[in-house]
């Protein structure tokens, strides 16, 4: 971090992907412009940064690359309000600014030595690829016991990340249930269905398991009783929160939940800590 | 140091004589209400205010500040690069801040200045600041400072304090950076014994004077969600408006946004005080708002103040009882009844 936590460091747009067919998710690669402020920048999968545009403003975004991939930053950002917009419309080699590392991260010390499953819909999937790259990296690789995927779009097109999905699915140190909600393609290699119906059928255990739940409100919801049928306990389900933000770093007041600030004390809890705070988000 | 002694219309020469070294900011009397302004030579300073309308906030906290600067040439060399904007921060000195507004710097200090993260706006002015309160010899009907921890000469949150004793002001340094400036400003004659006893009698008779309290015992132990979910809270927010003046005024309320300005290529990053009683305050570019209704808002209010905050940090409640936002309130709305209600649940 600066030693001013509001000023960014400077960064370049080195690359921007599509991603979806319907061109609402863009995936921005980013290069520090000094060498100093990537030395500086450690960070650990499911942290988030605020990107910080001059003239239009700042936007918490995860982090989606993994600090196993060295050399640049990865966000992937859907095109929704002013801000989202506006960077969706910029180009490659424009200048931008980021501030982070920000909150905390997946309970990785506690996830060594247990079976991890990643339950992932939508657009909500990008932290979770930082882990799973982080994880599967080969320094990390036996530190986890089975990785087990389930990440689901409403249609092919609108899958995040899908060579690299493509990838996974042939390696045997990870199994990766893909699913969409629907498509018209007869050849369609994966599943379908809603991520919660997958996961009932792909899940059938907790044991020495900590699941990741990242989705919009509605699998959650959905996603949960399943996850609690196979006894998970409300600590081993691990969530990512969002709320509207500010400052990024507790100060400004705007993103609390309960005596807990989602930028600073979150955005990772386990539904175990969210059952005992307000139902405030 | 020992207390001193000066005459009312010495106070005028002093401030003059810290004007050499410090910024000197004063209770000015404007358009009917007082407020904290720069203290002139020609002495606007009027000391007989109950309590400014507006709190002292904005002196560590402005309502909107510069906080970085900009260019948008994409040929210029640092086009789109934020950057800091510079800044002075003078030593100065707020003369005539009441204990509860003081002690409201310390209660928001521990959210700007903390072990992860420290505010250097607010930090560096907050190390620039010495502070001389002035004991309330006579407080307000609305006023309940010591029920929450501090009081009429509550001197935990001041540097000097002054007694005021009629034709006299009776000057008590209380930490180093206060009897510096009590050198600076040629303070040294000490009081006698007479107008000593005259000044504990004071305290103790204003102390006396408070006449409103509010029941703070059983906050501590209280369960989060138990409060949350309470069913008072549509009582309380009925009336309510949203016009957000309690927290315009409060002297803890500190939520700010951060907004950017441009003309033509040039711009700037500007902070500006919010509040939590606006709905766009949490609402999320999705169209989804965790605290959509005025009654989710207002119990955000209180639930901060009195129960938030107070298992958060540890040191009590987020108020210090200066009694603006039972004053200004244009329906109402009561803290000190809430206060009752969330204790005694
Ligand atoms: C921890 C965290 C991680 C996130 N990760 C991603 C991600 O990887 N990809 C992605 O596309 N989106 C992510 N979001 C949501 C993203 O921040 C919002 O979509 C974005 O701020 C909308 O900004 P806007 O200017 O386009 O919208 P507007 O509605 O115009 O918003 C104006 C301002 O309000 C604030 N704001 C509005 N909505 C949100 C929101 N949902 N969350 C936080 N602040 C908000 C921002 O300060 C924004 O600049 C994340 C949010 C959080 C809290
Ligand atoms: S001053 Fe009164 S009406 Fe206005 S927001 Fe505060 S409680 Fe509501
Ligand atoms: S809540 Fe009201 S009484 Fe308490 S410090 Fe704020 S304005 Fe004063
Ligand atoms: S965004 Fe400012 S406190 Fe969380």
């Amino acid at each position: 971090m600066a030693d001013n936590p509001y000023l960014p460091y400077p960064v370049k747009i080195q690359q921007i992907i599509t991603e979806t067919e319907d061109k609402n998710l863009k995936t921005f690669k980013l290069v520090f412009l000094n060498k100093e402020d990537e030395e500086r920048f450690t960070f650990i999968p499911g942290q988030f940064c605020e990107i910080s545009i001059a003239g239009q403003g700042e936007i918490p975004i995860g982090i989606a690359s993994s600090p196993t991939e060295k050399g640049f930053l990865m966000f992937t950002v859907n095109k929704t309000g002013v801000v989202t917009r506006f960077i969706h419309n910029m180009k490659e080699e424009n200048i931008i600014g980021i501030r982070g590392p920000l909150g905390n991260w997946y309970p990785w010390e506690k996830m060594e030595e247990k079976n991890v499953v990643v339950i992932g819909g939508g657009f909500a999937f990008t932290t979770l690829r930082a882990s799973i790259v982080y994880m599967l990296h080969p320094e990390n690789r036996n530190k986890f016991k089975d990785i087990t995927v389930v990440y689901g779009a409403r249609s092919p097109g609108l899958l995040l990340y899908r060579e690299e999905i493509a990838e996974w699915e042939k390696r045997d140190d990870i199994n990766v249930h893909i699913t969409v909600d629907a498509t018209d393609d007869p050849n369609w290699p994966y599943n379908i269905g809603f991520v919660p119906t997958v996961t009932e059928q792909k899940i059938t255990t907790s044991e020495d398991s900590y699941a990741l739940v990242c989705g919009p409100p509605i699998m959650i919801k959905f996603t949960q009783p399943v996850l609690e049928k196979v006894g998970f306990t409300p600590e081993q389900i691990i969530m990512s929160l969002e709320m509207r933000m500010k400052c990024g770093i507790g100060i400004c007041g705007r993103c609390n939940i309960g005596d807990k600030y989602v930028c600073k004390d979150g955005p990772v809890f386990s539904l175990a800590q969210l059952n005992e705070l307000p139902k405030e988000y | 140091m020992s207390d001193k002694i000066i005459k009312k219309e010495e106070l005028t020469n002093i401030l003059k004589a810290l004007k050499e070294t410090y910024e000197v900011i004063a209770p000015v009397k404007e358009n009917g209400f007082y407020s904290f302004k720069p203290f002139k030579d020609g002495g606007n300073i009027d000391l007989n205010f109950t309590n400014t309308r507006l709190s002292p906030k904005s002196l560590l906290f402005p309502q909107s500040e510069r906080i970085f600067e900009f260019n948008l040439d994409e040929k210029s060399k640092d086009g789109y690069i934020v950057k800091e904007h510079p800044k002075d921060y003078p030593p100065s000195v707020i003369v005539g801040i009441r204990p509860c507004d003081a002690k409201a710097f310390k209660l928001v200090n521990i959210n700007f200045d903390n072990p992860e993260f420290k505010d250097p706006w607010w930090v560096k002015r907050m190390e620039a600041m010495t502070f001389i309160g002035l004991g309330c010899n006579e407080p307000s009907s609305t006023c309940f400072c010591t029920s929450v921890g501090c009081g009429p000469f509550n001197e935990e949150s001041l540097d000097v304090m002054l007694f005021d004793l009629e034709e006299y002001f009776l000057v008590r340094a209380l930490t180093e950076k206060g009897e510096k400036l009590l050198k600076q400003g040629r303070v040294d004659k000490d009081v006698d014994e007479g107008l000593q006893k005259k000044a504990d009698e004071l305290r103790i008779k204003a102390e006396k004077k408070i006449s409103s309290s509010v029941p703070t015992d059983k906050l501590k132990e209280k369960k989060i969600n138990d409060l949350f979910n309470a069913p008072f809270w549509d009582d309380v927010a009925f009336a309510c408006i949203n016009c957000g003046t309690c927290t315009f005024l409060c002297p803890t309320c500190w939520c700010f946004d951060i907004q950017d300005e441009v003309t033509k290529t040039v711009g700037d990053r500007i902070r500006n005080w919010d509040s939590c009683m606006f709905p766009l305050f949490t609402l999320h570019a999705s169209g989804h708002n965790p605290r959509p209704e005025k009654v989710q808002r207002v119990r955000q209010r209180f639930m901060h103040k009195l129960n938030y905050y107070v298992d958060k940090y540890n040191t009590g409640v987020a108020c210090v009882g200066c009694g603006r936002c039972v004053k200004y309130c244009p329906v109402n709305v009561d803290i000190r009844e809430v206060f009752s209600l969330m204790n005694g649940l």
